[in-house]
Formats: C-alpha cells, structure tokens, sequence
C-alpha cells in the first residue's frame, strides 16, 4: 500500500488520469455499481470512477437514484434531474427519479404517448403503481438498464460505453438490487416478468456488471461492508470487484515524533500546544485506520484500494479528479 | 447553551434523526447510556440492519425485544450506573407479524395475511416497514414497558421525508379503500365507474401480470377485518409523536452535505408540527487556541522540538486542521440560524472509533456539559 506523505502533489492533469494504473477490471464493463454504508463518500468515488472512464475516452454516465442530487452538487451544477445532462467531455450524469421512469416504461409498453397520458391521469392506475412493493425500485433499475443498451429505445438516445451507479445506502442498497429477482418471482406471468428476469441477469452478468465498495476506515463502515460483499455475492449474485476504502489519512508522524509531541501538548499553550495536539490526534487516527484497513483487507474477497483523505473543506470535482487518479 | 439532559428534562421519548452516516447509532446509545447512568429506566431501540448497537453493548444479538445491558459491563468499562440501561435491536418483519396477530379477529385471518405474498413482501422488503415497524415498537414500549425514556434510532432513510411520510405511505396502501372497491367484481363502484378505470385496471394487469392483481385482492380480502385496528392504532401513533412529551434530535455530521439533510428535515419536522428538540453535530474538528501562520509555527516549533523537519510537518498538519476546523464553525453557524436554535451540541471527532462503553461515555461527557465546557475539553483543559 502507498501511503502519501504531506507535500507530495495529488493533483494530476486528465492525461495523467489515463496513464496511471489502469482499472480494467471495473473500467471495462458496461455497469459498475457503487455501494456501501451513508455517508462513506459513494458520490465522491463514483463521480471519481467517471471522470476516470472520461479521461480513458470511454463515454460514461453517472446515476444517482436516490434523488439526493449530490452528483451535480460535486460539479457545483444545477440539478441534473431525469435528463442526461453533459458535466464533461465524455461525461454525463442524470438523477433517476422512479415516476419518470415509470411514464417512460410505460410509453415504451403501451408505444402510445395520449394512452399513457390518459393512464397516469387515472387514479386507480396511480394507485396501483405506488401500491406494488418494489415497482419504483424495478423501473429505476430499468432505466439504468436502458441507459447501458448499445440500442437504446428512448428516441435520441445516447450511446454510452459506462453506466455507474451510485446506489442507494447499505440496507436499502442489498434490497434495491433483488428487486428484480423478487419481481420475476412474484408477477409470474406477463411483460413484467420476463423484464424483470432480463434485468436480474444484467445485474448479475459479471462479465458486463462489476461493483465497488465504498468504506471508511472505521470499526462500523468496516463490519459493514464485510457483510455488504457477502450479501451482495450471496444473496444477490453480484461480485465485488473492489473496496475502496476512502479518507485513509497519511501517516506523517512516528512513534517516536508522537512522543516528543505528547510532551509539548503537555508544556506548553497556545498555538504550540494546540498544533502538537493536531498533530497527536492525526498520528492516532491514522493508526487506527491502519488496523481497520488490515481488518478490512483480511475480512473481504475482493481487492482493497486506499483513498487518501482529502484536507479540504467542500468535495468539488477537483477533489474527485485527484480521487481519480488513485482509483 | 444547552446539554442532552437539559434539553430532555421531562421527556418521554427521544428520537434522533438524520440522514445516514453521521453517527446517529452512537448517539442514541450514547444518550441512553448518559440517561440510565444518572438513574433513569431507558430503552434504546436500534433499527439499524447491521446490528451496530448490538457491537456497541457488547451484546450478541438483541433480538426484537428490549433486553436490559448486562450491570457487569459496565463496571468492566468503568462507567457508573445508577438506573437501568435497556436495549432492542427492532426486527421489523417479526414486529410486523406481531402486529398482524394482534389485530387478526381469528386465527384463520392471520394466517391468511401472513401467507400472502404481497404482505411479505411488505413487511420485509417495501421501504417505509421499517420506520412504520419502529413506530410501532415505540408505541408499544410506551404503553407496555414501563420506561421512563424510550431513545430511538432511526432507520438509515434515504432521505428525511421517507422517514416521516413511511408510516403514512403504509397506512394509506393497508387501506386501500379505492382500490378494494375496484377489487371486488361485483361492487358498485364498478357498476358505475367510467371505462377509464377498467382501462387502467386492463393495462395494469397487462403490464405487470395477472397474479399480482389477484394476490392483491387476496391481501386486501385478507386484510379487510383488520383495517380499522390499524387506522386507530397509526393514529394514536401519530399523537405520541407529536406529544410534548416526546422529542426529536436532529443528528448530522459538520460537512455540507449532512448540514443540507439537517436543515431540510428540521423544516420537514416543524413542517408536520412535530417537537424538534435541538441538534447535534458529531466529528467536529473544534476550533483552536491561537492562530499562527505556518512559517511563524514552523519556527517557533522548531526551537522547541529541536527538529526542524518535524516542526514544518507540524505546522503543516496544523493548517489542515485549522481550515477543517474553520469549515465546521461555518457549517455550523450557517446550520444555528437555518434552525434558529441555540440548541447545537457539538461532540468532537475523536481519536479513537466509538463501538464500545467506554467510547460512548467518552461522547457523553461532551453530550452532557455545557458549551464552555465541551471547549475546555475539547482543548485539552478539562
């Protein structure tokens, strides 16, 4: 593992993005879903992931699906909503939102756009529609479906060579990926079955989906995801093909240095006292995420990558540009 | 300004809310934990699928019925313990079953809803169970367990309206009553509908296969004996949230982000008149003593270290955690006047993870003191 000591440039320039350590494994297929625990950075990584593909000349999406329009807010965009807005060369995103999905399910369905206005405007159809367990998580998949066809139905539909999802959090992620399977099971008959069937073996199809991880080095996000890759395998039959485990911070100080430093947290006050204070906590925290990054590593099939925690105050897209190097 | 005890004087139940991972579980431990030290009968309910308040109290499994921490703990770790410290870990499928086999007139109904395929699916897998499953639980202890705080820890929701529209949503789909109506062939209201409803009803079916529908009819058949048992029940739910004598804590973490969901489910709170008690923001970088440029640190560091390479890196590290520190104080204050609430506690991001006693005594010291007090400790002072 290469840590990063302070000083050393993370920056590097969209050229450099492509040249260093190819990600085929991932980079190659046509899905890749990004999970794990709230809060561990599956925007960050994701968008990361996108610029990465981007800078390869792979034309490459990057959905949100749980309307949290974070995705735009690293671009410092305005919400993207339900459309395939362009952030970058070679670089779209969109925001899944499962009623427009819906209305353009049903379109294709029905090839009648007044029928399928006259439907929605009927409210025992909406009724149904939101009373079905699982159809707006099934439409979203769909769309992401749709999005990754090489011939896409949707009219002007973009071609792209990369979908990546940022899924849902753990516990709603796991639930959100079987929707297809538990639909195929429950509508056994009909459109919708054989739909949700294609859709379960795209999701599972390891040659064209591959899936990522995303952890902290904490205790919790690290237990967590051990179970996330055994639940997705088990019971959802994707591979993980990678953890990512952000925020890891440097190592900048030894064992030794952190002695000296103790001592003049103790001696002194001030700005003295509080920057050896600084210093200690970092010293500790980094030690720590070492033993939760050995854990990790020991406790998941797939390859751990570290990601370096990134000491600024807002994660923009310059902030993933540099994640994105290290991917 | 204020402590968790201040702000939870009198009350009943706490409810921490917030999007997901921003230490929500701790907290709610941590409070409960606070609470039962200082002699009150509590119960912390965790929702939380992986099982993280269960790692937290040492304990096994938790299973869904409250079972009182082991005394012995917390002697190990060194916490004082004047009340009882409860703890469940809420199984929604089992709560909901429960439910079922409470309001079902005869066993024959029960089983009957518990069979059908459109309720399990419902009751383990439609988003919203849980959070109406949590209500449940937390109606249930109020009334039946003889606590004198109930803390409960939210489910991880995407965002903060599922949380409080979930129950709702549920209520409304158990109901159904269009839609039983429509169900029912020989009804009225399909004698005199229009054909635009068995139109929808004809591509409905087209779409998503017969047997839906029909076990559809099947749980709302099924469920018909039970549907005013539930009205009354989610209504008397509905009050207890809205009781004075409950609370809800906002809990987030000092990033945009988490501050944005913060602000956005605190409007949604008073929004639906419900008691918003205060915020507390978790891994704060608290801001220092003194302020000193890097060069003017390195050099005074230098001297006193006698290292002058560590003394810069020093210095460096210390102007990573100023700028963090700054962006906090700025999240912060922006998140105070959103609120207009002087209720903000902040809990710094300490050195080590919290997943045992010990830790979260640690984040009650900050919880239960005083402002001045939580940045004299946090500076090392007290």
């Amino acid at each position: 593992m290469r840590g990063y000591s302070y000083g050393t440039p993370l920056f590097l320039p969209p050229s450099e993005i492509a040249r260093n350590q190819p990600i085929p494994e991932l980079l190659d297929k046509r899905l890749v879903i990004v999970t794990g625990k709230g809060g561990v950075g599956k925007t960050t990584v994701a968008v990361a992931l996108g610029l990465r593909a981007a800078a390869e000349g792979k034309r490459t999406i990057v959905c949100e699906v749980a309307a949290q329009e974070n995705a735009s807010r690293i671009f410092d965009h305005a919400s993207v909503g339900f459309h395939e807005v362009e952030m970058e060369e070679n670089l779209w995103s969109i925001s899944i939102d499962p009623d427009e999905s819906m209305r353009e399910y049903v379109l294709l369905q029905l090839k009648v756009r007044a029928m399928r206005d006259m439907l929605f405007r009927s409210r025992i159809f909406n009724y149904l529609a939101a009373a079905t367990p699982g159809l707006k998580e099934l439409v979203t998949i769909g769309k992401i479906w749709e999005l990754a066809q090489l011939d896409r139905k949707v009219k002007s539909g973009r071609k792209y060579d990369l979908v990546i999802v940022d899924a849902p959090a753990t516990g709603h992620g796991v639930g959100f990926l079987q929707t297809p399977r538990t639909f195929a099971s429950i509508a056994r008959v009909g459109p919708i079955h054989s739909q949700a069937e294609t859709l379960d073996r795209f999701i599972t199809d390891h040659e064209n989906t591959g899936a990522a991880i995303v952890a902290l080095p904490e205790e919790m996000p690290v237990n967590e995801s051990m179970n996330l890759e055994r639940d997705l395998r088990d019971e959802v039959g994707v591979a993980v093909d990678r953890v990512y485990l952000n925020g890891l911070y440097p190592e900048r100080f030894k064992k030794g240095e952190a002695e000296k430093l103790a001592q003049l947290a103790e001696n002194e006050n001030g700005a003295a006292k509080a920057a050896a204070r600084a210093a200690l906590s970092e010293f500790h925290r980094a030690k720590t995420q070492r033993a939760q990054l050995g854990r990790l590593k020991r406790g998941v099939e797939a390859p751990v990558k570290t990601l370096p925690f990134l000491f600024e105050p807002e994660l923009d897209v310059e902030a993933a540009r540099r994640l994105a190097g290290r991917l | 300004m204020a402590s968790v005890d201040e702000v939870l004087e009198g009350k009943s139940i706490c409810i921490c809310a917030g999007s997901g991972g921003v230490g929500k579980t701790t907290t709610s431990a941590a409070i409960a934990l606070g609470l039962a030290a200082q002699g009150l009968k509590v119960c912390v309910l965790t929702i939380d699928p992986a099982k993280r308040l269960a790692d937290s109290l040492g304990l096994e499994e938790l299973g869904n019925e409250a079972r009182r921490v082991d005394p012995a703990l917390f002697e190990e770790q060194g916490v004082e313990m004047k009340g009882e410290l409860w703890a469940m870990m809420l199984d929604a499928k089992a709560t909901f079953d429960e439910l079922i086999a409470r309001q079902a007139p005869d066993e024959e109904s029960r089983d009957r809803v518990l069979n059908n395929r459109i309720y399990q699916q419902i009751s383990s897998a439609l988003a919203g169970s849980q959070e109406y499953m949590a209500m449940e639980k937390l109606f249930e202890l109020h009334t039946e367990g003889g606590f004198d705080l109930l803390v409960l820890d939210t489910p991880p929701t995407r965002n903060a309206l599922d949380f409080l529209d979930a129950p709702k949503r549920l209520t409304q789909f158990i109901e159904g009553k269009s839609l039983r109506m429509f169900m029912k062939p020989t009804g009225l209201a399909a004698k005199v509908t229009g054909r635009g409803v068995s139109v929808a009803l004809g591509v409905f079916k087209k779409l998503v296969g017969f047997d839906l529908l029909a076990d559809l009819a099947e749980f709302f058949n099924a469920f018909s004996g039970m549907v005013e048992g539930f009205q009354a029940r989610a209504q008397r739910v509905n009050k207890l949230l809205a009781d004075p004598e409950t609370c809800f804590l906002v809990v987030c973490g000092p990033q945009g982000e988490p501050i944005d969901e913060a602000v956005y489910f605190h409007r949604k709170l008073v929004e639906a008149d419900l008691p918003f008690g205060g915020v507390i923001v978790n891994k704060v970088h608290f801001p220092t003593d003194g302020h000193a440029e890097i060069d003017d640190l390195a050099g005074a560091l230098a001297d006193k270290l006698g290292d002058p390479e560590l003394a810069k890196r020093v210095a460096a590290n210390f102007a990573d955690y100023q700028a963090l520190a700054e962006r906090d104080a700025h999240n912060i204050d922006h998140l105070a006047s959103e609120l207009r609430t002087s209720c903000v506690i902040r809990v710094p991001y300490l050195d080590e993870d919290v997943h045992d006693l010990a830790g979260l005594s640690q984040i009650d010291r900050y919880l239960f003191a005083t402002a001045e007090e939580r940045v004299e400790m946090a500076a090392g002072r007290a």
